[in-house]
């Protein structure tokens, strides 16, 4: 039920309702937005359950947060503490470097990054219901989330017309299983909603991706780290509703202040998106 | 017969997929302009809060107070249903319902996402056999007045009811691949 919405990251229960009065679907709850984990480097990890708690009762809307990559033991009490939403989530620092988390073996839903089809398609094997493009977090720069979406969106376009035997070299080539590489052929899109996330920053980006065909909008650093959030959360809100009518993508990017700071993908010293396989 | 979803957020896109399956003419309704150019609207479900500031927002809330007023016909599930009601429990202070229908509802009212749950539903003049019904962090009815009509409850609490051409569910009909809650509406609305 998330689809058509805005999903903002949150450090603490005021910002939380600054993005529930802004019109967010749901919000991501952790300690540092990506950008500051990016500047802060070091392990980073599952949120403080009391921070999470906290969050969860100052609102009113779903409550996500994320485990590192493969670590079913954070899932676990993140399922135990109610939150809505597990994302497992390469903005944390993988606790696995040959396993993702068996969502299958959890009630809560899972949503996952990808980068490309065959990694969508490998979460969504392990049980993720919903999937996310990865993006770039933390830098406010889109263009990894656009690589990742045509990529993913052109690959399923790609599969629409292709006939039963390359069907099965492309499940090779995704290294995918055969029945979901057939069943998104058949479909024309992912068994699940597809998400996007990583680096949008004003409303232009989430107009930009809703009409290359993402579902939903994530925007983490991109509020809390412009410079008035308030303003900054109810333009994207609108954007990502009204995306196909550029009049109000205009109308709602007047006077927004500064959006974050952006970085340019070659002078990361670390890639997030790189993470998870 | 046009048929308008409002498409502010949410599931949408389901419920146009249903109505199309049913051989009816559907609109996207985002703007007033849109909405002046519809017979019916169904209204989706997802976030309430959500729905609530884009109503605003989308300058729609008077718009629609008018129209149903004038005798819209709209079919409100889940969220849909909190925008509709009378008074509304456990929401935010500033939530205003449009008090479309005589009823109190209470938002997440089964609790988180993971007590979201499916169960089967005799429903008041459908056909066949039982309904699945997908409740997903479902508000609950709590009160109906006398001109309410209940048409379907689940352990003893409506789930889908109706006041002359407003209809409600709790729950999601355009998510149980079964169409005969839509087709019933529309027959009797049309």
């Amino acid at each position: 039920m998330l689809r058509g919405g805005v999903i903002m990251d949150v450090v603490d229960a005021e910002q939380a309702k600054i993005a529930e009065d802004a019109g967010a679907t749901a919000v991501m709850a952790l300690e540092r937005v990506p950008s500051d984990i990016r500047r802060d480097g070091g392990v980073a990890r599952m949120s403080d359950p009391v921070m999470i708690e906290g969050i969860q009762a100052a609102v009113t809307i779903p409550v996500m947060a994320k485990c590192r990559i493969g670590h079913f033991a954070e899932a676990q009490v993140l399922q135990s503490l109610g939150v809505d939403y597990i994302d497992e989530s390469e903005v944390l620092t993988p606790a696995d470097e040959a396993y993702h988390v068996d969502k299958w073996s959890f009630t809560v839903p899972f949503v996952c990054g990808a980068t490309n089809l065959g990694e969508a398609l490998r979460r969504i094997s392990e049980g993720a219901c919903m999937i996310r493009s990865k993006g770039e977090a933390g830098t406010g720069n889109i263009v990894e989330a656009v690589r990742h979406l045509r990529s993913i969106l052109g690959d399923i376009r790609a599969l629409t017309v292709a006939s039963p035997e390359e069907l099965f070299g492309w499940a090779k080539e995704l290294r995918a299983p055969v029945e979901l590489v057939q069943e998104v052929a058949a479909r024309g899109e992912l068994p699940v909603p597809m998400f996007c996330a990583g680096g949008i920053a004003t409303p232009a980006d989430a107009s930009l991706v809703m009409q290359l065909g993402a579902q939903a909008v994530f925007v983490g650093s991109g509020i809390f780290k412009s410079e008035q959030p308030e303003v900054m959360a109810k333009a994207v809100v609108e954007a990502t509703t009204h995306y196909g009518d550029a009049s109000i993508v205009a109308k709602v990017s007047r006077g927004l202040g500064a959006a974050m700071p952006g970085a340019e993908i070659g002078k990361l010293d670390v890639t997030f998106a790189a993470r998870g396989w | 017969m046009k048929v308008g979803v409002l498409a502010l957020q949410g599931a949408f896109r389901e419920h146009r997929e249903a109505l199309e399956s049913l051989g009816v003419a559907v609109a996207e309704v985002r703007t007033p302009d849109a909405l002046a150019r519809v017979d019916a609207l169904v209204m989706p479900g997802g976030e309430s809060t959500t729905m609530h500031h884009l109503l605003a927002s989308s300058g729609l809330v008077d718009p629609l107070q008018e129209a149903i007023g004038d005798g819209l016909a709209v079919f409100g599930t889940c969220a849909g249903l909190i925008l509709l009601a009378r008074a509304v429990l456990d929401g935010r202070a500033d939530q205003t319902p449009l008090g479309a229908i005589d009823l109190t509802a209470r938002r997440n009212a089964y609790g988180r996402q993971r007590d979201s749950f499916e169960a089967d539903l005799r429903i008041t003049g459908l056909e066949g056999p039982d309904f699945r019904g997908v409740f997903i962090r479902a508000p609950a009815i709590e009160r109906v007045g006398d001109a309410v009509v209940v048409l379907a409850e689940h352990n003893g609490r409506p789930v889908l009811a109706k006041e002359g051409r407003v209809w409600v569910s709790t729950f999601h009909p355009e998510l149980a691949g079964d169409v005969r809650v839509h087709e019933r509406f529309l027959q009797e609305v049309a």
